[in-house]
């Protein structure tokens, strides 16, 4: 295959950016998008020029941290991470925009490697359970339901790739949020925590920089991993709850 | 640096004793080494600091609970985020001798098979505190609310897993690693909010500074200013995984290195059993010359899966078009009592042996079926959906085939080192004060690693193992003099790392880190792979240096030291990989016996299964580093076994 390349430049945090573009040639259907860039890497390597950054680490959609727009999508046209989508869902002789994540919560960094540490510190505000390590009962001395369990593992599956902010108009984190919140709130072992929870970690997502939510659903339309609309909405209910709570 | 020698001619020095195991009965050491440490009072704690390089299950872990304990805790990782390590990526489950079945299981048993899937090349002292903290590791993770399966009754679900009889592999879905990390991610978050645990997400270890013998910080280099700085803290800890990487192709995370534990090396740490490394069975083969890396599919897909390959060489008919009568089912054929469920090393020989017969399946004949035709007959399509459905939809985005109606093809990958440095059982390596956790010491594993181990021993080191352990050191040498960084060790390791990565991107050759890496894989898959002789062993110890010197002539870096420069990171890594392949190597070349994952082919039995050579090789190899290229010292830690004896492995 042979394909045209617009690539998202940026030297730093600091500089203006730019699409430069590229061609590639001798693109095989059965590589990855990311193996299709490391052929442009190469390439440019040995021409002298700076290879395009980007993020990218297990490749093979567990580790969240690979991260491009293609096409104005993000991860690109099938519902997956950049890293397994494959050169076969493209064509021969396209032209193909690869950017990095838009959001004012994530700055770029260089070319297509962008700042998602405000993830990090929306955990560190209260997506955990406080379990310090000795201090736990026997596993089976707490039964969990199966459809709570099943529920719990069906959000905790989000990788933090932050797909669902690059998605989203307002550059909103609330899948995110929920995903963690609803995880956590859903099992007996979190409820202890429940309301602080969901007030601090909304608290946090507010106060980084995040957009509002408007419910318009593209977060979970690019989610990689499925996580359902329905979070926030499930979210939003344990935050009224909470809020209630604590008023009183 | 002693005179050079010829890298074969190694020496071998005086024996290497695990000093710190206790006596007595092996159901009592952990508790009696327990009551033997040292204690911090706590109040005291947060005067110590502790560095930990890297956040998977055992840094992570270990993070956590140093600051849950009190320590000042500065911790690294080169992933942006913690969350990322490479632990995610696993599949399959962890294992726990908790009995819930009720199917025989117990501490014992787990010890048991655990040293003989390592192949009696593991301690005993070690493993049977493995199989104790696995019970306690899965309260902890329940306590944390990792979300392990369970069943209508709301109790944990188990199923079994490659090499044993019972049910003790908890499981998350294909996630079990990405659960428990995040398990330990948010126990570590909760600690960077409470202050106790100073983060430093993308920034490398480049060195470990040892002052009068002692490790005392580390060299690092935040990958986005490129800023180098020195951090000084009262013990290290390295918790920065395996060194899969030195294949080029294998299931490992792209930037996972050896780069600390090698430069740990170089400082004094000793390296044990280098050549010890686990080819997975079930990988997606590879498509073309463009493949980055492997991706492995959970083993766990062998408890329903039929794995076969044509009987006829160079059958070229499309699976369905196979008649029952035509096909081998060559493990169910070969071990029928075990079957498709024989461990890893012997599931993926077996799969060699057949590709080599020419009966291969797929492109190239680099292949074998796994077949759940008979699975999705006997419990309905729904019921192996709800089983390994993120597995068969991983499978299908990759191969753009449907394991639901054409059988997967799958092949062996490198995908786990059971080698690494040299620890006690206290989890120290030799040089004191630097402490090795998870893959990246060689404690537990011996010469083949059970499935469903590696979460087992990552966490048991991270949440309980090290922060007791540690304690002990961090008394007994409780007032340090400050260092500062005009110290002349600090200044000297700053320099040696200063000056290379200069060198790196001063050579302005003509050819791409990649390349190097790349030739260098291929070169250790072939000759220091599933299979080794001393011929090819000695070919690649000639070739190895060769690559080396070619590298450091034709190597081109471009950019500058200063900026977030991905082709420096990889190249400065590269260089590791080109010392510590010619150390396996040599490991490979000097055990000359079959054990494990480590197979000679001039020692196998009349079927062609390992043979080991227990009166001769019965040790951990634990080598000094004394000098690029030059000849390793090696010190032998002998292994005794007083609770399981070495037998012959037989899973026929």
């Amino acid at each position: 295959m042979k394909l045209t390349l617009r690539v998202w430049r940026q030297r730093d945090a600091d500089a203006d950016g730019g699409m430069t573009t590229y061609d590639v040639d001798g693109i095989s259907p059965d590589m990855s998008f990311l193996e299709m860039l490391d052929t442009l890497n190469e390439e440019l390597i040995l021409k002298g020029d700076d290879p395009v950054a980007f993020d990218h680490d297990c490749r093979e959609g567990i580790c969240g941290a690979c991260s491009l727009v293609i096409n104005g999508e993000a991860h690109g046209p099938e519902r997956t991470t950049t890293c397994q989508l494959h050169m076969r869902s493209f064509r021969d002789g396209d032209t193909i925009d690869v950017e990095p994540w838009r959001a004012a919560a994530f700055p770029v960094v260089r070319d297509l490697v962008v700042d998602r540490s405000a993830f990090d510190r929306i955990i560190q505000s209260g997506g955990y359970i406080t379990a310090p390590t000795g201090a736990a009962p026997e596993a089976h001395a707490t039964p969990v339901p199966k459809p709570d369990a099943d529920t719990a593992f069906e959000h905790a599956e989000c990788i933090g790739c932050g797909a669902c902010v690059a998605a989203c108009p307002n550059g909103s984190a609330m899948l995110f949020t929920s995903a963690k919140v609803n995880h956590l709130n859903v099992l007996p072992q979190g409820a202890p925590e429940r309301e602080a929870r969901v007030l601090d970690m909304v608290g946090r997502m507010d106060d980084e920089g995040f957009g509002g939510c408007t419910l318009a659903g593209e977060c979970a339309t690019a989610c990689p991993k499925g996580i359902p609309l329905f979070s926030i909405t499930r979210m939003n209910r344990e935050y009224v709850r909470a809020a209630r709570k604590s008023r009183r | 640096m002693t005179e050079y020698r010829p890298y074969t001619a190694y020496r071998t020095g005086e024996p290497v004793a695990d000093t710190a195991a206790p006596e007595g009965p092996v159901a009592e050491r952990w508790d009696t080494r327990r009551f033997r440490a040292k204690l911090v009072n706590p109040a005291n704690r947060r005067k110590h600091t502790v560095i930990v390089v890297g956040t998977g299950l055992a840094g992570g872990s270990a993070g956590a609970t140093l600051a849950e304990q009190g320590y000042h805790v500065v911790q690294f990782c080169y992933q942006d985020s913690p969350r990322r390590a490479h632990s995610i990526a696993a599949q399959g489950g962890i294992n726990a001798a908790k009995n819930y079945r009720n199917d025989g299981d117990s501490v014992h048993r787990l010890f048991y098979d655990t040293v003989k899937g390592g192949d009696f090349r593991a301690r005993e002292s070690n493993v049977h505190r493995l199989a104790q903290i696995s019970v306690e590791i899965i309260d902890q993770c329940v306590a944390q609310g990792v979300p392990f399966a369970r069943e209508y009754g709301g109790l944990l679900d188990t199923r079994s897993f490659g090499g044993v009889q019972v049910s003790r592999t908890f499981y998350a879905r294909g996630q079990t690693g990405q659960q428990l990390l995040l398990g330990a991610y948010q126990a570590l978050s909760r600690q960077i909010a409470a202050g106790n645990v100073e983060m430093h997400p993308r920034t490398e270890m480049l060195d470990l500074i040892v002052v009068d013998g002692r490790a005392r910080g580390i060299v690092a280099r935040d990958l986005i200013t490129g800023r180098i700085d020195t951090y000084f803290a009262d013990a290290v800890v390295l918790a920065s995984g395996g060194y899969g990487n030195v294949f080029y192709l294998s299931t490992n995370a792209m930037n996972s290195n050896a780069t600390a534990i090698w430069r740990a090396h170089r400082r004094g740490a000793y390296f044990a059993n280098p050549c010890f490394t686990q080819i997975h069975p079930t990988c997606i083969p590879r498509t073309g010359d463009h493949q980055s890396k492997l991706t492995l599919m959970s083993e766990s897909l062998r408890n329903d899966g039929r794995i076969w390959v044509p009987k006829a060489k160079g059958d070229t008919r499309p699976p369905a078009g196979i008649p029952e009568a035509e096909r081998d089912y060559y493990l169910e054929r070969i071990y029928p009592s075990f079957g498709n469920l024989v461990p890893r090393d012997i599931a993926s020989r077996a799969a060699k042996n057949v590709c080599d017969e020419g009966r291969g399946v797929g492109p190239g004949g680099q292949g074998v079926y796994l077949d759940f035709a008979d699975a999705i007959a006997r419990m309905g399509r729904k019921a192996v959906e709800e089983k390994y459905g993120n597995l068969f939809d991983m499978y299908e985005r990759i191969t753009a085939e449907n394991p639901y109606e054409v059988p997967m093809r799958i092949y062996p990958a490198v995908h786990y080192t059971m080698g690494g440095l040299w620890v006690d059982y206290d989890l120290q390596t030799t040089v004191p004060g630097l402490f090795a956790i998870g893959e990246a010491n060689f404690s537990d594993h011996g010469a083949n690693r059970l499935g469903a181990s590696a979460l087992m021993q990552g966490l048991a080191d991270g949440y309980f193992v090290l922060p007791s352990t540690i304690n002990d050191y961090l008394a007994r040498n409780p007032h340090h003099d400050t260092i500062t960084a005009d110290h002349p060790a600090v200044q000297e390791a700053l320099a040696e790392t200063e000056d290379q990565l200069h060198l790196l991107l001063s050579v302005d050759g003509d050819r791409t880190p990649d390349s190097f890496h790349r030739e260098l894989g291929e070169l250790m898959w072939e000759l220091c792979g599933m299979a080794r002789t001393e011929t090819g062993l000695r070919k690649a110890l000639d070739r190895i240096p060769q690559i080396r010197e070619e590298f450091w002539r034709r190597i081109k870096v471009p950019g500058t030291g200063e900026e977030l420069n991905q082709s420096l990171e990889k190249a400065n890594r590269i260089v590791d990989y080109l010392e510590l392949a010619e150390l396996m190597c040599l490991d490979a070349l000097h055990r000359a016996e079959s054990c494990g994952g480590h197979f000679r082919e001039e020692s196998q039995t009349a079927d062609g299964e390992a043979a080991r050579r227990d009166e001769e090789f019965s040790y951990a190899a634990a080598w000094e580093f004394t000098g690029t290229g030059a000849a390793p010292v090696l010190h032998k830690e002998d292994l005794v076994f007083e609770y399981v004896h070495p037998t012959q492995r037989s899973y026929a």
